[in-house]
């Protein structure tokens, strides 16, 4: 019904130099790598590392201090904007009902058929496991009910490129799978995802390779097995073995 | 004392028996403050919308001036009214001082400062929370400003209430362009201060028992609004 999520314009995505200060602080160090598959990418890395300050950027929500990203060796993001959605480590729901959420993201782009709209917030709410709750307010939902909401809502538009925050990090086992099998969806329909994640689980299950950040730095980046089996900084080391990284 | 007694009696017997001069001032005040409001909501809460949302240079100065407006002496606002709509004044040609027109530019003046200064409080908290979501969704800022305006209903309904609550308690600035004439431009505050300073107890006593009364809905409703913002978790 819908074209398949396009990625040819996204890769390479190249990441030079990307610093990002606040308050004199530097918060994001000369990031530098490429992203050059589709599939899912996960990045990791103790908490304050910079993962979601680095999503922000990528996303273009905020604008770095120095350095560039690049889309298939194109500089301006513009052209991707467009294409990417995102869900946020704290979701954001208008307050509205749950349907009246998901009928707002589809008429931002209004580029689709009205008569089209019902089946994609049948299909969306079915998804989300919140059929039954199509008319309670967003807000009163729980809080993996409101993560499942704001990731039908971030799919609506069959993203080329999803960026996830954190999106399993306050649900149940079986909340989880949900949030799992839907991104899993995505990926089989062709979406690139970057997933930000703490859970080694869910990286192993979901991921083709990880980016390892500390201290705001890219420390280590491969194929997922190859990270997880034999990490090579002492940062990741210490990461994956449990141990608390200063 | 019993001066007192017998001039709250009879205030309680205008009320009761809805003396039709109480009515009609009663009735005045709703139409002119009515309207003032309206005027104020459309300019205040699309300005406070704009200052929500637009980052420009001169925003801080157009902060601070709009909270300065709001403490605005009103009858300073009727004297500056006055001038413009006197005869001698730039718009004296038409002709509006001492009508119930007049009151409500007075009015609209008052209000609408107070109306975008809190709508743009309320919107503010609101956009910081729904900025980078919105933005990711691909939203403009015009679309933003739509958004935040009815996601904000109810805080906002708390505020347009306020505004209607100062603008039914204020005297001044319609004392002075209103001119007070019987049958034309009284209204409740300013029919009190005449009919008190006449010792005409009674009227100004039955008008002032409905201001009090009028408060009580308003702040009732401000409670019943924010209650049910509660519970659909709107707040
Ligand atoms: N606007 C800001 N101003 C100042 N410091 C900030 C700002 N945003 C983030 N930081 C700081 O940058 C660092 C990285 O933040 P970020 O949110 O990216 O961490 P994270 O890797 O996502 O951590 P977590 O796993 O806890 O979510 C943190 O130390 C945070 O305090
Ligand atoms: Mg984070």
């Amino acid at each position: 019904m819908l074209n398949e999520a396009n990625t040819a314009s996204l890769f390479p995505l190249v990441v030079k130099d990307l610093c990002y200060l606040a308050n004199n602080k530097v918060l994001i160090d000369q990031l530098t790598f490429s992203i050059e598959r589709p599939g899912l990418s996960a990045i990791m890395g103790p908490n304050g590392a910079g993962k979601s300050l680095s999503l922000r950027l990528l996303h273009g929500l905020i604008a770095p201090s120095r350095g560039t990203i690049s889309w298939a060796g194109v500089t301006n993001g513009s052209h991707v904007r467009a294409r990417q959605a995102m869900v946020f480590q704290k979701p954001v729901l208008l307050r509205r009902t749950v349907r009246d959420n998901l009928v707002y993201a589809l008429n931002i782009n209004c580029s689709l058929d009205k008569s089209l709209h019902e089946e994609l917030i049948g299909e969306a709410l079915k998804r989300a496991g919140l059929t039954g709750h199509t008319t309670s307010p967003a807000r009163r939902l729980s809080g993996g009910e409101q993560q499942r909401l704001a990731m039908a809502r971030a799919l609506m538009h069959r993203p080329a490129l999803l960026f996830l925050d954190e999106p399993t990090s306050s649900l149940d086992p079986n909340a989880t799978q949900a949030v799992e099998a839907l991104i899993e969806q995505a990926v089989n329909q062709g979406t690139k995802v970057i997933l930000v994640t703490h859970d080694i689980g869910q990286a192993r299950r979901l991921s083709d390779e990880i980016l390892f950040l500390n201290n705001g730095r890219l420390v280590e980046q491969g194929p997922t097995n190859e990270i997880l089996s034999g990490p090579q900084s002492r940062a990741a080391q210490q990461y994956f073995s449990g141990e608390i990284v200063i | 004392m019993t001066d007192l007694n017998e001039a709250i009696l009879k205030a309680f017997q205008l009320i009761k028996t809805a003396d039709a001069d109480l009515i009609e001032i009663v009735l005045l005040s709703f139409q002119v403050n009515g309207l003032a409001v309206l005027i104020s909501c459309i300019i205040g809460l699309s300005l406070g919308a704009f200052l929500a949302v637009y980052r420009f240079k001169g925003r801080t100065f157009c902060l601070i001036f709009i909270n300065a407006l709001m403490g605005l002496p009103p009858v300073v606002v009727g004297l500056i009214v006055y001038m413009y709509l006197s005869n001698a004044g730039p718009l004296g040609v038409l002709g509006l001082l001492y009508t119930p027109t007049a009151m409500v530019i007075a009015q609209t003046i008052l209000i609408t400062p107070i109306i975008a200064a809190l709508s743009r409080q309320t919107l503010e908290v609101m956009h910081n929370e729904y900025r980078e979501q919105l933005t990711s969704l691909g939203v403009t800022n015009w679309q933003m400003a739509k958004t935040l305006l009815w996601d904000g209903r109810y805080g906002l309904s708390t505020v347009v209430l306020a505004g209607f609550g100062r603008a039914i308690a204020e005297v001044g600035a319609v004392m002075i362009v209103g001119g007070n004439i019987n049958h034309l431009t009284r209204i409740m505050t300013t029919a009190i201060a005449l009919e008190t300073s006449k010792g005409h107890l009674s009227l100004a006593l039955a008008l002032g028992i409905i201001l009090i009364l009028l408060s009580f809905i308003i702040n009732g409703l401000v409670y019943a609004i924010n209650n049910a913002a509660e519970r659909y978790a709107y707040a």
